[in-house]
């Protein structure tokens, strides 16, 4: 009778080592996931290298849904640049151009102003009550390119978080049940 | 090996990296093309020039703009924003620069063009420096691509002065 348990225990180990191989591939994926993530966001020194355009403001140029790629240089700010600030106090940065800059002889700080392309008026009715410009620290990057669409799919699924479960659930179900 | 789900997968995956290349490529041609935009402004009047109450110098101006872009467009180019600059120096700025107009350009056809106007944006100093004040008038552009990388350059154009007095 021992080759049966034998079979038992060979069959037990196949499957632990699948089980075993399956959370090495998903820790694979999350990990490199994130080493994209953070290496874009060392190339680009900016804290988020990609941002989603939420707003109608930049119409005809962005459209709701596209992706920026930002970039975060010490070359000064200046007018006609796409620029993505936040408001001290508000979470969601503003994808805006700027229009008029100021900047000082002795340390350098620049006052920035921003308008948003589809707008008629400048941003002064954006910022905080009797807050004028903008300066160097609400500046987060540079847009320096472009792609249409692909933001969609986050817009999608920060409005209807179901999508993001079900999304997260079959990928995950995939990775677990794949045998290759 | 050959179930529905990989060959979905691979024909996915396949689809998107053509897309990605496409993108790229389309992008990376706008290198080919060098531009040879031409651009004239004139200060045809100061309309007004005062002192606000809170000390900032404020100069209201009519622009005759003249520029021929035609040659910023490719197959890559969604719209060209186009935009005229006042840029000066202050004792205690480096640098002062202020956007007197600007427009969107949707495509080739609009790109040669002639416009005369007032000043869109005020043009207001931070302080008392405007009076005989020169200053250089820039005209920018900046081509917003279908995808990928966004391009921008400019024409300056030295050797305008306000006037000496308030008027």
């Amino acid at each position: 009778m021992g080759w049966i348990a034998d079979t038992v225990d060979s069959v037990k180990s196949i499957q632990l080592r699948q089980a075993l191989i399956q959370i090495v591939n998903l820790g694979l994926i999350v990990s490199s996931a994130l080493m994209i993530w953070k290496g874009l966001m060392c190339i680009t020194g900016s804290e988020s290298p990609v941002v989603v355009v939420l707003s109608g403001s930049m119409e005809p140029g962005f459209k709701r849904g596209d992706i920026l790629f930002l970039h975060m240089s010490k070359d000064p700010i200046r007018t006609g640049e796409i620029v993505v600030f936040n408001i001290d106090g508000r979470d969601i940065p503003i994808v805006h151009r700027v229009i008029k800059v100021h900047e000082r002889q002795d340390t350098g700080e620049a006052y920035i102003l921003t308008k948003g392309d589809n707008n008629d008026m400048d941003d002064r009715v954006l910022y905080n009550h009797g807050q004028n410009w903008l300066q160097n620290h609400h500046i987060m990057g540079r847009a320096v390119g472009f792609l249409p669409y692909v933001g969609w799919v986050t817009i999608m699924m920060t409005e209807k978080p179901v999508l993001k479960y079900i999304l997260i659930g079959a990928l995950g179900l995939l990775v677990i049940t794949s045998k290759d | 090996m050959h179930s529905f789900g990989y060959r979905a997968n691979a024909l996915l995956t396949f689809a998107v990296t053509i897309l990605a290349l496409m993108c790229a490529m389309a992008s990376f041609s706008d290198n080919l093309n060098s531009p040879t935009p031409s651009a004239q402004v004139k200060v045809l009047n100061i309309n007004w020039f005062q002192k606000q109450p809170n000390g900032n110098d404020e100069v209201s101006m009519t622009l005759n703009i003249t520029a021929d872009l035609q040659s910023l467009f490719t197959w890559n180019t969604k719209q060209v924003f186009v935009f005229v600059a006042a840029e000066y120096e202050t004792p205690k700025n480096s640098l002062n620069q202020i956007s007197l107009w600007d427009g969107i350009i949707p495509s080739k056809e609009h790109a040669k063009f002639w416009i005369h106007t007032s000043n869109k944006y005020r043009f207001i100093d931070q302080g008392s420096n405007l009076r005989g004040k020169e200053f250089n008038l820039t005209l920018h552009w900046h081509v917003m691509p279908k995808t990928g990388k966004m391009f921008a350059d400019k024409i300056v154009m030295p050797g305008y002065r306000l006037p000496e007095e308030y008027r």
